[in-house]
């Protein structure tokens, strides 16, 4: 009994010293979600320069969505897949809920040097769709500010160009799938590469509007079903 | 001229007699020590307790972590496990009748997992571990047998494997078997207690800790199952360092408190488990009892230790140690601390120490390369339900610089390693 409290109090002695001399950080999720900032910057917030998303404000049912599907291999990358693979469910949605609380400003948006008549089909295709090849309206799911609509849908502007052309292409190819029936996957087989390239032109190089509209106010029935939009 | 036919007559037919004679040695050792099937699918009555220990030892032995596919059913299998040799896919453990083991016995099962065949007599690739479950017993096999067919069946016809020539065939794999293979059965040390035979029992068998913790030879075959002396783990840029040198992994002169935390949570301020170990923890050691991890981390601090064996330091000349120190002042040192003293919150560590970590140290710098450059989370358990992360370096930091960063912090704050190349880094990557 002595030698288990003296070893007892051995370790008790061991850890305090080493967590004394140890250097404080907070006891945060900001903190712990250190490592997403080497990618999504500062706070989930990247620059409008290079490929990956803005993950900050996007509504929470859409990023705990995403998580789940690098978890469970619906959608493929690496690092991601890394890092949530022994994640809990209680984790990732705690995590999704502080990235989805974060309102930040957001970079101004990517300039382009397209052509007009290629911006103005993209913007075409954003608002209206085009009902002769039956392409549905970003503005009818994503809302008419395309910032997203809460739960799960995410908004469209403040992304990378190349991020959105690439994720029309993982849909296409299969490499990014979501829960059935997949919406996006059909969407992306509708439009031509030219469609997507006019979209992603116009969609990148908005400014986003601040506040987000966010609530649920989208014209029922959606134009499509989509497995991860609840009904 | 007849002479001379006859002679060549002669060492054919002695050729063909060598090859004979080998042969048959071949496939008597493939299906020696085999028992008698007997009874069939149906005549296997499981017991609730049985179903209930299965579960349990399913968890043990992490049959899920190789077949449950990522996003598949639960043990259908599918999964590929590369190797050196090509890739081998996981099988259905399901009980449907046509593509899993619904049409299974319990000899069958037994055989498969203590001799290493198929229910239809092929022979099985050792990715599945049956060098160490050959040691595990005909009751907790049994058990095992029973919770699977307690699952829900799933039909997935089992994906062929996609091995190379010569391996993809039964006859190469006959003769790895002769030379590699015997069925073993686990036999308690007497002047051990009861606890240290059960951690040995689960550390060899079921745990199959081996198969990542022991070095392996060109044909793929752990050299020394029971020594546990580390091993680089096949096409990851992993090493499962030794847990019989406290130099690497071994935990003799750990608390037992630190093994089981280790086990446990994920977490000890010595170190986290990350890569594959992180997911051998999420998956397995997390859901096992308390007394099965007391047993564990009993057998573990009992492995005799080999002589520390240190490699000759870096000799840092000024301009690296001041460019190793700046980089490490602006992108380790907020959470790792200016002297590599760790990170503290109001619980404890959460940033280990980098002076003294022993996964900095090793002389095979592929992990800290690894977390450098991939960063990572520990696993999430009861006992560290929110892990801090690290970050990967790899997008912000060039080869040359994470070569320069490591050397520093393998030789600052009194610690002493080798230093690592930008080559080490880029085959890291």
């Amino acid at each position: 009994m002595l030698r288990i409290v003296v070893a007892a109090l051995a370790s008790l002695t061991m850890s305090a010293a080493m967590a004394g001399a140890a250097t404080t950080v907070p006891d945060t999720l900001a903190q712990r979600m250190q490592p997403c900032t080497a990618c999504h910057g500062k706070e989930g917030r990247p620059t409008q320069l290079g490929f990956f998303p803005r993950i900050a404000g996007k509504p929470a049912g859409y990023l705990y969505n995403q998580l789940d599907n690098f978890r469970s291999g619906r959608r493929a990358y690496p690092t991601m897949t890394y890092f949530v693979e022994q994640m809990s469910d209680d984790y990732l949605h705690e995590i999704a809920d502080y990235f989805a609380s974060l309102d930040l400003p957001y970079a101004p948006p990517q300039t382009t040097d397209a052509p007009r008549d290629e911006i103005a089909r993209g913007e075409a295709l954003v608002r209206h769709g085009d009902a002769a090849h039956g392409i549905p309206a970003c503005a009818q799911c994503h809302g008419a500010a395309m910032t997203g609509v809460l739960p799960a849908i995410p908004g469209l502007l403040g992304l990378p160009r190349g991020y959105l052309v690439e994720q029309f292409g993982a849909w296409r190819t299969g490499q990014r799938k979501a829960l059935a029936p997949d919406c996006m996957a059909r969407v992306a087989t509708i439009l031509t590469p030219e469609d997507i390239t006019a979209v992603a032109t116009w969609l990148s190089a908005q400014p986003v509007s601040l506040p987000p509209a966010r609530a649920d106010t989208l014209a029922r029935p959606l134009p499509l079903d989509c497995g991860s939009v609840p009904r | 001229m007849s002479a001379a036919r006859s002679r060549w007559r002669a060492a054919v037919l002695l050729v063909a007699l060598v090859l004979l004679v080998g042969a048959a040695l071949v496939a008597w050792l493939n299906v020696r020590g085999e028992e008698a099937l007997t009874g069939d699918a149906a005549s296997f009555v499981a017991t609730p307790e049985q179903v209930a220990r299965g579960g349990y030892l399913a968890g043990a032995g992490n049959c899920a972590a190789c077949h449950t596919d990522r996003g598949g059913a639960a043990f259908a299998g599918g999964k590929g496990l590369a190797t050196p040799f090509g890739t081998v896919y996981a099988s259905n453990l399901t009980p449907d009748a046509k593509t899993g083991l619904g049409g299974w016995s319990a000899a069958q099962f037994w055989r498969a997992m203590h001799n290493g065949r198929s229910a239809d007599g092929h022979l099985l690739y050792p990715a599945f571990p049956y060098p160490n479950f050959t040691e595990i017993t005909r009751a907790d096999s049994d058990a095992l047998f029973a919770w699977l067919r307690s699952q829900v069946p799933v039909t997935q016809v089992n994906r062929p494997h996609a091995l190379r020539f010569p391996y993809n065939l039964q006859a190469s794999l006959a003769v790895w078997r002769a030379l590699f293979f015997s069925p073993g059965v686990y036999e308690p040390q007497v002047e051990r207690s009861v606890q240290w035979n059960r951690g040995a029992y689960l550390v060899r068998s079921l745990g199959h800790c081996a198969a990542c913790h022991s070095p392996r030879n060109a044909f793929g075959a752990t050299r020394d199952s029971l020594e546990l002396s580390g091993g680089l783990i096949p096409l990851q840029n992993w090493y499962a360092p030794s847990l019989a040198s406290s130099a690497e992994a071994g935990v003799a002169d750990w608390s037992a408190r630190d093994v089981s935390d280790l086990l446990k949570t994920g977490f000890t301020p010595r170190g986290a488990a990350l890569g594959p170990m992180a997911e051998v923890v999420f998956r397995s050691t997390q859901h096992l009892t308390d007394p099965d991890i007391g047993a564990m981390t009993d057998f573990l601090k009992s492995l005799p230790q080999t002589p520390e064996h240190r490699a000759a330091p870096a000799v840092l000349d000024k301009a690296i140690r001041g460019h190793g120190e700046s980089l490490y002042k602006d992108n380790c040192a907020a959470c790792h601390g200016a002297e590599g003293e760790g990170g503290a919150g109001p619980q404890g560590i959460v940033y280990v120490p980098l002076a003294g970590n022993r996964k900095v140290l090793l002389e095979t710098p592929a992990n800290f390369i690894h977390i450098v450059v991939n960063g990572g989370f520990p696993p999430t358990t009861a006992g560290n339900p929110r892990p801090y992360g690290m970050p990967p370096f790899g997008p912000s930091l060039k080869d040359e610089e994470i070569a320069v960063l490591a050397t520093y912090i393998r030789n600052a704050w009194g610690n002493a390693a080798p230093s690592v190349s930008a080559l080490d880094v880029l085959n890291a990557r």
